[in-house]
C-alpha cells in the first residue's frame, strides 16, 4: 500500500528532516507515528502524498512510484489519499460546507451527491449547524473537524492525518478517534501522526516512533512511549 | 469536463469576485481608467483619420485642354484618361462652367470678371480624381503628357506637404495607440495579478486537495474575462454618450470649413465592441499569467 525505501529529506535551508526511511504499510493498517517536536513527522507524511518532494529514496503508494508520476497524474493520487493537514489548509473564502463540497467538485461528482455527502459528514463531525460559516469564524478544533470531514466525504483509500486532535478537547478527540477507527474497520488504511499519549496507549494499534528523521521504534499494539 | 462542472466553476467564479469585493472592485477601475484612456484616445485618433481623409478627397487634378483640339479628340481623351489605372472618374468642365465657378468662388470681387463673359479667357477642362489620394501626384504626370493638354494643375507642392503632414500624424496616432495599449495591459495585468497573489495559498490549498490545473484555472478564467468586460462598461457607456452629445455640438459649427466628424454610428458600436474585447481578453490574460505561476504544487 504504502513503501517507503530509503527516504532522505533536506530542506532547501539545509535541515535534515528524514535520514534513511524505510518503512512498509499495509492496505487496513492503523499506524500512528509519534517522536518528539520537529523528529520529522510531518515531512514523512508531507512525501506520502507529494507535498514534499525527497531529496533521496523512492516512495509507492499503492504500487505507483511518485517519483516517476506524471505532473498531470498527481491530482488524481492526491483523491486517494484524504489528508488532515496539520495547519488544516482551509480554503479562507470558502465556507465550511464549501470547503468539504471542495473535494467531490473536483472529481465531478453530481451536486444531488455532494450535498448528501457534505451533510453526513458534517454531521459525523457535529459540524452541521457551521456549514454556512467561514473558517475564520470558526475554532481551532471547529477548523481541525472540517479538515477531517474533507479529507474523509470522498471514501479515500488511504486517510492520512496530521495530529487531527491536536486542537481538541479530549471528549471531542475521542469522537474523532471513533470516526478514524469506524472508517478503519471499513477497511481504510490510516496514518496518524500524533503527540496524544492517551490516544495511543488505549485504542492500541502499531507504533511507528521517528527521532531525528529517522525510525527508531516501529511495534505492533506498541505504546506512544514519552513521557507528556 | 462536465456540464454540471463548467457550471460549478461559473458559480464559483461569481461568489469569488463577490467575497473578494475589493481586490474586484480594484481590478474593474484599473480597467476602467486605462480603457477610458483607450477609448478617448481612439475617438480622437479616428476623428483626425477621417478630417484627414476629407481635406485628401478634396484633391482633384485639373487637365486644361489647348484650344486648338477638336471637337472629336475630346471624347478620344477622355476615354484614355478613364483607362489610367488609379483613376476613379473624369469629368468635363467646358470653360463657360470654369469661369461661372470661379466667378462665383471669387464672391463680390468675382463680378468683375462678370464681363469677360463674352471673351471667356479659360480654356476647356477635365477633372480628374484618382481612387486614392496619394496617387494624384503620378495620375498628374501622366495625364501631362498627353496630346492636346495645355496645362495640369492640382495644387503641386501643397498637395505633397499635405500628404506628408497627414501621413506622419497617421503614423504617430498608431505608435500612441499601440503604446497606450501596452501601458494599459501592464497596468490591468498587475492588478489583477494582486489580487491573485493574495490567493496563492488557496491555489496551492486546492491542489493539494486533488484539484487538476484545469480545475483551479477556469473559475479565474471567467473571473478575469467579467472583471475585464465590467471595466469596459464605464468607458463604453462615455464614448457613446459623449460622442454623441460632441458630435451634436460641434459638427454644425465644422460645416463652415467644410470638414464634418465621423458619423456617430457605427463607429461608437465598434468602438464598444473593441473596448469589451480588449477589457475581456485583457482580464484573462492578467488572471491566466498569474495564476500559472502557482499551479506548481
Ligand atoms: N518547509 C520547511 N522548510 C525548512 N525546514 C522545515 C520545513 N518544514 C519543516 N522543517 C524542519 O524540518 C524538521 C522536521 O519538521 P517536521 O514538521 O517534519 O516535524 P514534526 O515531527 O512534524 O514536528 P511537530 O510534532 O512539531 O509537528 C524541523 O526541524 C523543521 O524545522
Ligand atoms: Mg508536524
Amino acid at each position: 500500500m504504502i513503501e517507503m525505501k530509503d527516504v532522505w529529506k533536506t530542506y532547501p535551508n539545509g535541515v535534515m528532516a528524514l535520514n534513511g526511511i524505510d518503512i512498509y504499510i499495509d492496505k487496513g493498517e492503523f499506524v500512528y507515528v509519534v517522536g518528539p517536536s520537529g523528529a520529522g513527522k510531518s515531512t514523512f507524511i508531507k512525501c506520502m502524498y507529494r507535498e514534499e518532494k525527497p531529496t533521496k529514496g523512492s516512495i509507492l503508494i499503492q504500487g505507483t512510484d511518485l517519483a516517476k508520476l506524471r505532473e498531470r497524474n498527481i491530482p488524481k493520487m492526491r483523491r486517494k489519499i484524504g489528508v488532515v493537514f496539520q495547519d488544516f489548509k482551509l480554503l479562507p473564502k470558502l465556507t465550511v460546507y464549501e470547503n468539504v463540497a471542495f473535494a467531490l467538485e473536483v472529481i465531478e461528482e453530481s451536486p444531488k451527491v455532494i450535498r448528501q455527502r457534505v451533510m453526513e459528514v458534517l454531521d459525523l463531525v457535529r459540524l452541521k449547524n457551521k456549514a454556512r460559516s467561514f473558517p475564520d469564524e470558526l475554532s481551532g478544533g471547529e477548523q481541525q473537524r472540517v479538515s477531517i470531514a474533507r479529507s474523509i466525504v470522498n471514501h479515500p483509500p488511504v486517510i492520512i492525518a496530521d495530529e487531527p486532535t491536536g486542537n481538541l478537547d479530549p471528549e471531542t478527540a475521542w469522537e474523532i478517534m471513533d470516526i478514524f477507527k469506524e472508517i478503519n474497520e471499513r477497511g481504510t488504511t490510516v496514518v496518524m501522526a500524533t503527540h496524544n499519549k492517551d490516544i495511543v496507549n488505549s485504542f492500541q494499534k502499531r507504533v511507528i516512533a521517528i527521532e531525528d528523521g529517522r525510525i527508531v521504534r516501529d511495534e505492533q499494539k506498541g505504546e506512544y512511549g514519552y513521557e507528556v | 469536463m462536465k456540464s454540471r462542472t463548467l457550471k460549478r466553476h461559473f458559480t464559483e467564479a461569481f461568489k469569488s469576485l463577490g467575497r473578494n469585493g475589493w481586490m474586484s472592485f480594484a481590478s474593474v477601475s484599473a480597467v476602467t481608467v486605462t480603457l477610458l484612456l483607450v477609448g478617448v484616445f481612439l475617438v480622437v485618433l479616428l476623428n483626425l483619420n477621417h478630417l484627414a481623409g476629407q481635406i485628401e478627397g478634396d484633391v482633384e487634378i485639373r487637365a486644361y485642354i489647348d484650344r486648338t483640339t477638336k471637337q472629336t479628340e475630346y471624347a478620344d481623351l477622355q476615354q484614355k484618361m478613364e483607362q489610367i489605372p488609379n483613376v476613379n472618374e473624369v469629368k468635363f468642365q467646358s470653360k463657360e462652367d470654369g469661369l461661372k465657378e470661379l466667378i462665383k468662388s471669387l464672391g463680390d470681387e468675382g463680378k468683375a470678371f462678370s464681363s469677360l463673359k463674352k471673351e471667356n479667357p479659360l480654356p476647356d477642362a477635365y477633372i480628374i480624381k484618382t481612387k486614392k489620394p496619394q496617387d494624384t501626384a503620378s495620375v498628374a504626370s501622366e495625364i501631362e503628357k498627353f496630346d492636346h493638354i495645355k496645362k495640369v494643375d492640382y495644387g503641386q507642392g501643397t498637395v505633397e506637404r499635405l500628404f506628408k503632414v497627414t501621413s506622419v500624424a497617421r503614423n504617430v496616432g498608431i505608435v500612441l495607440i499601440v503604446g497606450l495599449i501596452f501601458t494599459a495591459m501592464f497596468l490591468i495585468s498587475n492588478t489583477i495579478k494582486l489580487t491573485i497573489v493574495s490567493r496563492r495559498k488557496e491555489i496551492e490549498i486546492m491542489k493539494l486537495v486533488g484539484a487538476t490545473n484545469g480545475f483551479i484555472r477556469w473559475p479565474f478564467f471567467i473571473e478575469g474575462f467579467v472583471l475585464g468586460v465590467l471595466g469596459a462598461v464605464i468607458p463604453i457607456l462615455v464614448v457613446v454618450f459623449g460622442y454623441e452629445f460632441l458630435h451634436g455640438s460641434v459638427n454644425n459649427q465644422l460645416d463652415t470649413v467644410f470638414v464634418k466628424l465621423m458619423p456617430v454610428y457605427p463607429m461608437v458600436l465598434q468602438l464598444s465592441a473593441l473596448l469589451a474585447i480588449i477589457g475581456g481578453l485583457i482580464g484573462v490574460w492578467g488572471s491566466m499569467t498569474s495564476v500559472r505561476k502557482f499551479l506548481r504544487v
